[in-house]
């Protein structure tokens, strides 16, 4: 079968792979890059195990076909931390107990850092609402929502503290 | 929040250091079963039964075979006829489908090709001849007079019937005398309550890779709840020896019971074993909703009498659960679960049905949530008839150490009457109630259980260890088991790393469910450092050439009076001098395991105009002997909550009339999202477990038990309808106010 010979950049990296047409982004991520923090929960775009970040909007890699990453830009949980230092969501939902199994984790922190991303400052209920994408059977979300809460209070002191000093 | 009943006497246990599996599941490095990939690996993909009940005249596989990248295909002429007796007979059954397909979905035949596209075609070019079977689908029609047969090989639990009949189970509980109790009390409610199946909803799908070797020996890579029993039922599935079969677990994406069993392993084992390559097998969601097991779908009528006192005298309740296309989980254990009151008078009908559906597995607390609707929904009527506090009423007549479960086993120390106090003294219960809403409570029990495990302990040349348990880890347990194992050690939790080790790296290990593993393991993990530290002592002694009588261990290391202490890093420093690597191993068939209660409370408001059901404030405490990482016990409860939120007012299977499920999909199944919920408060109550040596108790299910009924009493106190039939969607709920209404 003919596959389309795709470039994008993906965590940073120009990388490039070969995909038929009716291959699915989240198919191609996990078997041609190796990212297998892409998770598949459902295939049908309803559980969020597979959030991505596609040119700064968060999208389910499921409901993506590979060759439409053409010279887009992505990134997954794979690229979230800095070098040695986690991001701060890693960081308060390791600390929070924000994760049991985990299979749900690589999209809820894709998820929830387009939120804080795009509004530094949310509502328990604009959490709420931004991560309802994104199903987790393990923690009630209760957890989630705090760690998420944290990290946004974490991240606007540390920038206060940078335009401080 | 912790309510404890005496001061924490711990170092270690009761603290939250972070998980050490949790940086790799942060960073998105956790290898999950599907995230496997071996050298020269092929895929597989299922044929599945497009009918409720059919016979199976023949399979042709050829064309299939015939197909490109096609390496093996298998059915079920490939797979051993288990004796009907054998204890596995139907798991076995229920992997591959003989000459009888029992449900829509149920597997016929697997195919292996180079990729999973080519094995998907090649499934849908096998020819499939079968004659279609009348089905049974419901609870009712399965007990009809004139009902067919859903299974021919069924044959009726606790009986002695050798006919085939659409009877799984049937069970009876008695004590005292209930017509004498009926005629004693003042008050008697009567219901009937039903309820749907519903899945367990793990967001990961059942996933394996199995590698044979052409020496017949296989090595299985896992998700499950229990790699020793992939292991043992693999083996009895395909009448193979325990030495050709190796399990390694990979980290499991989540199973609340329904990971107990297996579906796909035995399958993987023989296509690989055909095609002599690596053969994957990952389902899809529709698959894993549409052939693994939900929890039982159950019609309860039950009968309550009490004292104007309050004084609960009598309960009468026949309770069916429908196991499914061939037994399941058991009726038994729902009637257990009414073991929180002390009923002079009792009489249970537990009987599980057998019909044209997906076969069910245990999910979490295994039908003690749909015996709580029933029996929970009648003391809140009598609460509410006699002008009772809900929870005063059951004060009154809560279980006590030594007050006998329905089974007539007398409990051992319990926390239940704490646990209610807990809610009654909580801020939540002792708020007014919103506007508008209305204020449910309910309670939960589960026994727990102990069964068998293994624990080795290594120490490190640096004095650091490594924990190996067979246990694998669904909700945090190896943070436990480090937890247990530095308060014994006096090592720091991040100095100790927890390993769930393959079937040939440890000793035998039961499955990781009925609460057990942070007890019955942790008791494993503590025996076999106990048993290190008297061999630390001993190579103190011999360092310091005295005798080991004169060696103390305190707070991690060797007491001699006189002498400087001995760490443990200077004893593993100098061990190849003293009688070499130190390390202990113990195993245990644990008994002891101590049943928790939980107590929920929540206000929830009904929209009169949607039936939408909105929950704004959930409180829910729960007994968990010793809270070993609190952060984890809060957790469990919350995750419990949530799915018992989700039984209740949104999850059901939909069926249409040929037995196809219309809803096989998390759009269509729908279970909670982030947004439907408030934050759900945890209380940890802390009455420890005698039986183990940090008082812990287990705490993974009863969390899912009390949400049904208190949401169902809430909704009564908010607008005043009952509602006895799951999910209490807005359409059920909007037609019960209408029918309040009089429209």
């Amino acid at each position: 079968m003919q596959r389309t010979h795709v470039n994008c950049t993906v965590n940073g990296d120009q990388v490039d792979f070969l995909a038929t047409d009716d291959t699915s982004l989240l198919n191609a991520l996990r078997d041609e890059l190796g990212l297998i923090s892409v998770k598949e929960g459902c295939g049908t775009g309803d559980c969020g195990a597979c959030t991505i970040v596609v040119d700064d909007k968060i999208n389910c890699a499921c409901l993506m076909f590979a060759p439409e990453a053409e010279g887009l830009t992505i990134t997954t949980v794979e690229g979230m931390a800095l070098g040695e230092q986690l991001h701060p969501l890693q960081q308060t939902f390791l600390e929070g107990a924000a994760l049991q199994c985990g299979v749900c984790t690589p999209g809820f922190l894709v998820a929830a850092k387009a939120l804080l991303d795009r509004n530094p400052d949310p509502t328990e209920t604009e959490i709420r609402y931004a991560l309802a994408g994104n199903l987790c059977r393990c923690t009630g979300y209760d957890k989630i929502i705090r760690a998420t809460q944290e990290a946004a209070v974490q991240m606007q002191t540390s920038k206060q503290r940078g335009a401080s000093t | 929040m912790t309510v404890a009943t005496k001061p924490r006497p711990y170092k270690y246990v009761g603290t939250r250091p972070v998980r050490h599996d949790g940086l790799e599941k942060v960073t998105g490095k956790a290898r999950f079963a599907a995230d496997l990939n071996m050298t020269a690996q092929l895929h597989g993909a299922f044929v599945r039964s497009p009918h409720a009940h059919a016979r199976i005249i023949s399979i042709d596989t050829s064309k299939a075979e015939a197909m490109p990248g096609v390496k093996a295909v298998v059915t079920g002429a490939d797979f051993p006829n288990l004796d009907i007796k054998h204890p596995e007979f139907d798991t076995a059954v229920n992997i591959m489908a003989r000459d009888e397909a029992l449900y829509n979905g149920h597997a016929v035949a697997a195919v292996a090709a180079l990729s999973a596209k080519q094995a998907k075609a090649a499934a849908a070019a096998v020819e499939v001849h079968y004659e279609a079977l009348p089905a049974v689908l419901t609870i009712e029609e399965a007990l009809a007079d004139d009902a067919p047969i859903a299974n021919f090989k069924n044959r009726t639990l606790f009986t002695k019937d050798t006919e085939p009949s659409n009877l799984a189970s049937i069970n009876q509980f008695d004590r005292g005398d209930i017509a004498a109790g009926f005629a004693q009390a003042d008050i008697i409610v009567e219901r009937e309550f039903t309820t749907t199946a519903v899945h367990q909803g793990y967001i990961e799908p059942h996933a394996c890779v199995a590698d044979c070797g052409q020496d017949g020996k296989v090595t299985i890579w896992a998700s499950s709840q229990g790699h020793f029993a992939v292991r043992s039922k693999t083996a009895d599935s395909l009448g193979w020896s325990t030495d050709r079969i190796k399990v390694i677990p990979a980290e499991i994406g989540g199973g609340f019971g329904g990971k107990t069993t297996i579906y796909l392993e035995p399958v993987a084992a023989l296509l690989s074993q055909k095609a002599a390559r690596p053969v994957k097998l990952v389902m899809t969601r529709e698959e894993v909703l549409r052939a693994t097991g939900p929890a039982p779908a159950t019609k309860i009528h039950a009968k309550l009498g009490a004292t104007t006192d309050g004084t609960l005298t009598t309960l009468a309740s026949t309770m069916y659960f429908d196991n499914g296309s061939t037994k399941g989980y058991s009726a038994l254990t729902g009637a257990m679960s009414v073991a929180s009151y002390k009923l002079p008078n009792l009489e249970l009908h537990a009987i599980g049905t057998v019909t044209n559906t997906p076969r069910s597995a245990a999910y979490r607390a295994p039908s003690a949530p749909q015996a709580a609707f029933a029996v929970e929904t009648l003391i809140d009527e009598i609460a509410q008839h006699l002008n009772l506090d809900p929870i005063e009423l059951r004060l009154k007549n809560a279980v006590v150490e030594g007050d006998l479960t329905a089974m007539g086993v007398p409990h051992p120390k319990i926390g239940f009457v704490e646990t209610l106090e807990a809610i009654k003294n909580s801020d939540h219960y002792n708020s007014p109630i919103p506007k508008g809403a209305g204020r449910g409570v309910a309670t939960g029990f589960w026994f727990n259980i102990g069964e068998q495990s293994s624990a080795t302990v290594n120490l490190n040349e640096d004095g650091t260890a490594a924990v190996i348990t067979g246990s694998p880890d669904i909700g945090g347990s190896r943070a436990s088991m480090a937890l247990m194992a530095a308060e014994e050690l006096g090592l720091a939790v991040d100095r100790i790393t927890p390993i769930v080790a393959d079937t040939e790296s440890v000793g035998f290990t039961d499955i990781t469910e009925g609460s057990r593993a942070t007890f019955a393991t942790g008791m494993a993990v503590v025996n076999a450092c106990r048993e290190l530290i008297s061999e630390l002592q001993q190579r103190a002694a011999t360092i310091r050439g005295v005798d080991i009588e004169q060696v103390e261990w305190v707070d991690g290391t060797a007491q001699i009076e006189g002498q400087d202490p001995l760490s443990i890093a200077e004893i593993t420093a100098l061990a190849k001098k003293t009688g070499g690597p130190l390390t202990a191993t113990a195993s245990l068939n644990a008994a002891g395991a101590g049943p928790s209660f939980a107590v929920h409370v929540a206000d929830v408001a009904v929209d009169e105009e949607t039936g939408v059901a909105k929950i704004l404030r959930y409180t829910a405490a729960q007994d968990a002997g010793t809270a070993i990482h609190p952060s984890y016990v809060e957790g469990q409860i919350q995750g419990g909550s949530v799915q018992g939120i989700g039984w209740a007012l949104n999850e059901e299977y939909i069926y249409d009339s040929n037995g196809e499920m219309e809803n096989a999909s998390f759009l269509d199944y729908r279970m909670p999202v982030a947004s439907d919920l408030p934050m759900i408060d945890p209380i940890i109550v802390e009455v420890p477990n005698p039986s183990h040596p940090y008082g812990v108790r287990g705490v993974g299910e009863t969390g899912i038990v009390p949400p049904i009924p208190t949401l169902a009493n809430a909704i009564a106190d908010a607008c005043g309808v009952r509602m006895t039939a799951l999910p209490m969607s807005p359409p059920r709920l909007l037609a019960a106010l209408n029918q309040r209404n009089g429209n």
